[in-house]
């Protein structure tokens, strides 16, 4: 897939900077809960990143990724809720922790391919939220009260909200990380990691050591999707293990399939999907109900499951793909 | 109904004085959320996800406004009710109460459903100084006016209810030795910390206390290891799946304690039914509403009144199930406090107002259970009344018991 014009990248970054400072002139369009909206879309963006480096660049699937998004999360409540650590400081800690211990899963997973491996991520993200629910963890996780945290405070008297702040930060952190994403899949590293989704015993004939590029795949992976579950901490501030059930991973997943597996723009795309589709299921299923006048009771998550069923089929490579698709048929034509 | 016209009449005059000792008698004050046409409330419940078997409970307060507002809404506003689903996580939650707050800007939210979800929130409503009111979790964390005063929870707290049982517990079981199940998270603890409490000094008691997770098929080892313990008393703190399996379980391998089930899995239709009328009988209880299934409530004016309007306003609902007695009986309080609000609906008004009944008679409350509040109790419902479970249905006992839990 092509990347993305530089020129129209310049002009989406440049909007989303400057967008929310219109809030003066459009007090209600531009309103603290549409931004802290926005903010979660690029937490989930995030974090669909983060499997999607995984998954679409590198061909090992996981279902499990929730765990990641959990672990990062904890990370951060446990080091600003028991040491007081500031809330940027808790990103890169996330990081960390996370990288290692996407890195120590990812040893055994070497031995598992395909489903196999899907299975194992799939018990991790099961379990994840029982281990903290454990009794000796139960003063550092707060079991399963959880923990209620602060948002972050808007730094340097910058005249921002906190949402706008949040907003902002978010952002920033988001650019880093997908230009870092870029940059490594552009090099020799990136096109390692894609030969072997390709062909890994070529990948292995060329001289890869493709052990030790699944293993440290799965670390970054798993440490992009940390982060994210760093961001949300701050942002929704309160962490519990209810939180981080098995539907989150599978949440992730479904951004990544519909916004484009293997490709960066398809990760925005896909963590914007599931935040506004999620939100706008329920309304659908009112506006279905009392302004069409039909009497199904239709629930949210079956007009989430027909969206998702007519998008594969309209656009099986996802929204990013099935764009490229129609431009260039529209370009032949 | 007439103590209940009594009552109306009552908080209406005693409104009428306050704001008639302020002068401005007539005059209109709002915050968001209220006009002169309109009263916004907002409310979360679980509609999809693992808790959705208590969306019912939404769905029934929602058709009590719609039937308010067909008698001509409070005091000539109309409600607008608005009802989001947060699937009982947490983060959803915040997302959905912010959108409440902030974007449709609701005078007040209003019932939002579950110990993690309303604790996510806890934080935010008070901040924000919007009127977390008659939260639906009887956790005692809700009525702690002086670092929360802006939330306020309903049922009798987890932490009262336990502390009754184990005062008949010590009264009445002799040499009682206490085994205890219970479900691991907040819910369990405060039902817990509350027997422990209500034993003081005899806190030795207990004997054998073991947990289960919501994920646990089953909680039969549970129920052995209890068994082997010797207790010859049963404290069941479990949801209903779990409360039945345990009561279906004691009875197989012949264990016959004296049997304290918690209020939460009072529910004939979802946990005796299952576990068998026959392994039932004798368990104890503690009630505070009028049981639907209870046939001595069929002639009560309450309960005639509750069915009437079941079937003209909710008829699609289910008539056994005590969800919906618990959303009519926890809308009819909002209604008051809406109504002594008059003209004055600012949130602050509201909050003072739910701070302010005197014991208020609450159709389908058992007789002789009343809500009180004032600006240091925030616990609503504070009375219960035993029961023992007979035939195919409670039969209540004793006289209805007030505890002022810490």
């Amino acid at each position: 897939m092509p990347a993305f014009p530089k020129k129209w990248l310049l002009v989406v970054i440049a909007l989303a900077v400057l967008v929310p400072l219109l809030h003066p002139l459009f007090p209600d369009t531009v309103s603290d809960y549409r931004l802290f909206l926005v903010s979660t879309m690029i937490i989930a963006a995030i974090a669909v990143l983060g499997l999607n480096l995984l998954t679409g660049f590198n061909g090992q699937i996981s279902l499990g990724h929730g765990a990641f998004y959990a672990v990062g999360a904890y990370t951060a409540a446990v080091l600003m809720d028991h040491l007081d650590v500031p809330y940027w400081a808790t990103v890169p800690a996330a990081a960390v922790v996370c990288f290692i211990v996407g890195y120590l899963f990812g040893l055994p997973a070497l031995k598992l391919e395909g489903h196999y491996l899907a299975l194992a991520t799939f018990a991790l993200a099961l379990a994840v939220p029982q281990i903290l629910k454990y009794k000796w963890l139960e003063g550092l996780t707060g079991g399963v009260q959880g923990i209620v945290l602060n948002k972050p405070e808007v730094p340097f008297g910058l005249p921002l909200s906190e949402d706008q702040w949040l907003y902002y930060y978010c952002l920033i952190v988001m650019l880093v990380l997908f230009w870092a994403a870029n940059n490594m899949l552009n090099s020799r590293s990136g096109r390692a990691m894609m030969a072997i989704r390709d062909y890994k015993i070529a990948a292995d004939t060329m001289g890869i050591d493709t052990a030790l590029y699944k293993t440290v795949t799965f670390g970054i992976s798993a440490a992009y999707t940390g982060i994210a579950g760093a961001l949300s901490a701050s942002a929704i501030a309160f962490v519990a293990p209810d939180s981080f059930n098995i539907f989150l991973s599978i949440k992730f997943l479904i951004g990544l399939v519909v916004g484009g597996v293997g490709s960066l723009v398809g990760s925005v795309v896909g963590g914007i999907f599931y935040v506004l589709v999620d939100n706008s299921a329920q309304a659908i299923s009112l506006f279905v109900k009392n302004d069409l006048g039909l009497q199904f009771d239709l629930s949210a998550y079956t007009i989430f499951g027909i969206l998702l069923i007519v998008l594969m089929y309209l656009m099986p490579m996802g929204i990013v793909g099935g764009a490229y698709l129609a431009l260039r048929r529209l370009r032949r034509g | 109904m007439k103590t209940n016209r009594r009552t109306f009449v009552t908080g209406v005059s005693a409104a009428a004085v306050f704001s008639g000792s302020k002068v401005a008698f007539a005059q209109k004050k709002y915050d968001d959320g209220a006009t002169d046409k309109e009263i916004k409330i907002g409310n979360t419940n679980p509609y999809s996800g693992p808790a959705s078997a208590y969306g019912v409970i939404g769905k029934t307060i929602e058709a009590y406004w719609k039937s308010v507002n067909e008698a001509g809404g409070i005091n000539g506003r109309m409600v607008n009710f608005i009802t989001l689903d947060d699937g009982y996580s947490p983060p959803k939650t915040v997302e959905v109460v912010r959108q409440l707050v902030e974007q449709e800007k609701v005078l007040c939210v209003f019932q939002t459903l579950g110990t993690p979800t309303n604790t996510a929130i806890h934080k935010y409503m008070n901040q924000k100084k919007v009127p977390q009111l008659f939260v639906a979790t009887g956790a005692s964390k809700w009525g702690n006016p002086k670092e929360f005063p802006w939330t306020m929870g309903f049922q009798p707290d987890y932490h009262t209810e336990a502390v009754i049982y184990a005062k008949h517990m010590l009264a009445n079981v002799k040499d009682a030795k206490i085994a205890v199940l219970m479900q691991n998270d907040d819910y369990g603890k405060d039902y817990y910390e509350g027997l422990r409490d209500g034993l003081g000094k005899d806190v030795g008691r207990i004997v054998k206390q073991v947990s289960y997770e919501t994920t646990d098929p089953t909680v039969d080892s549970q129920i052995i290891q209890l068994k082997d313990s010797g207790a010859n008393t049963f404290f069941n703190i479990a949801i209903p799946k779990f409360a039945a399996q345990a009561i279906r379980k004691a009875a197989d391998i012949g264990w016959k304690p004296a049997h304290y089930l918690n209020n939460v899995s009072s529910s004939v239709a979802s946990t005796i039914k299952p576990a068998g009328f026959e392994n039932s009988q004798g368990i104890l209880t503690a009630q505070y509403l009028m049981d639907p299934t209870d046939k001595q409530w069929d002639d009560n004016a309450d309960m005639k009144m509750w069915r009437a309007w079941m079937a003209k306003s909710n008829p699609l609902a289910n008539l056994t199930d005590a969800s919906n007695v618990y959303a009519h009986a926890v809308s009819f309080l909002m209604h008051e406090t809406l109504k002594k609000c008059g003209d004055n609906l600012t949130r602050e008004n509201v909050m003072k107002q739910a701070a302010n009944h005197q014991k208020l008679r609450v159709p389908l409350l058992l007789p002789g259970i009343t809500v009180s509040t004032s600006p240091t109790d925030f616990y609503p419902v504070q009375a219960v009344q035993l029961s023992r479970f007979k035939g195919e249905t409670w039969d209540l006992f004793g006289d209805v018991l007030h505890a002022e839990s810490s």
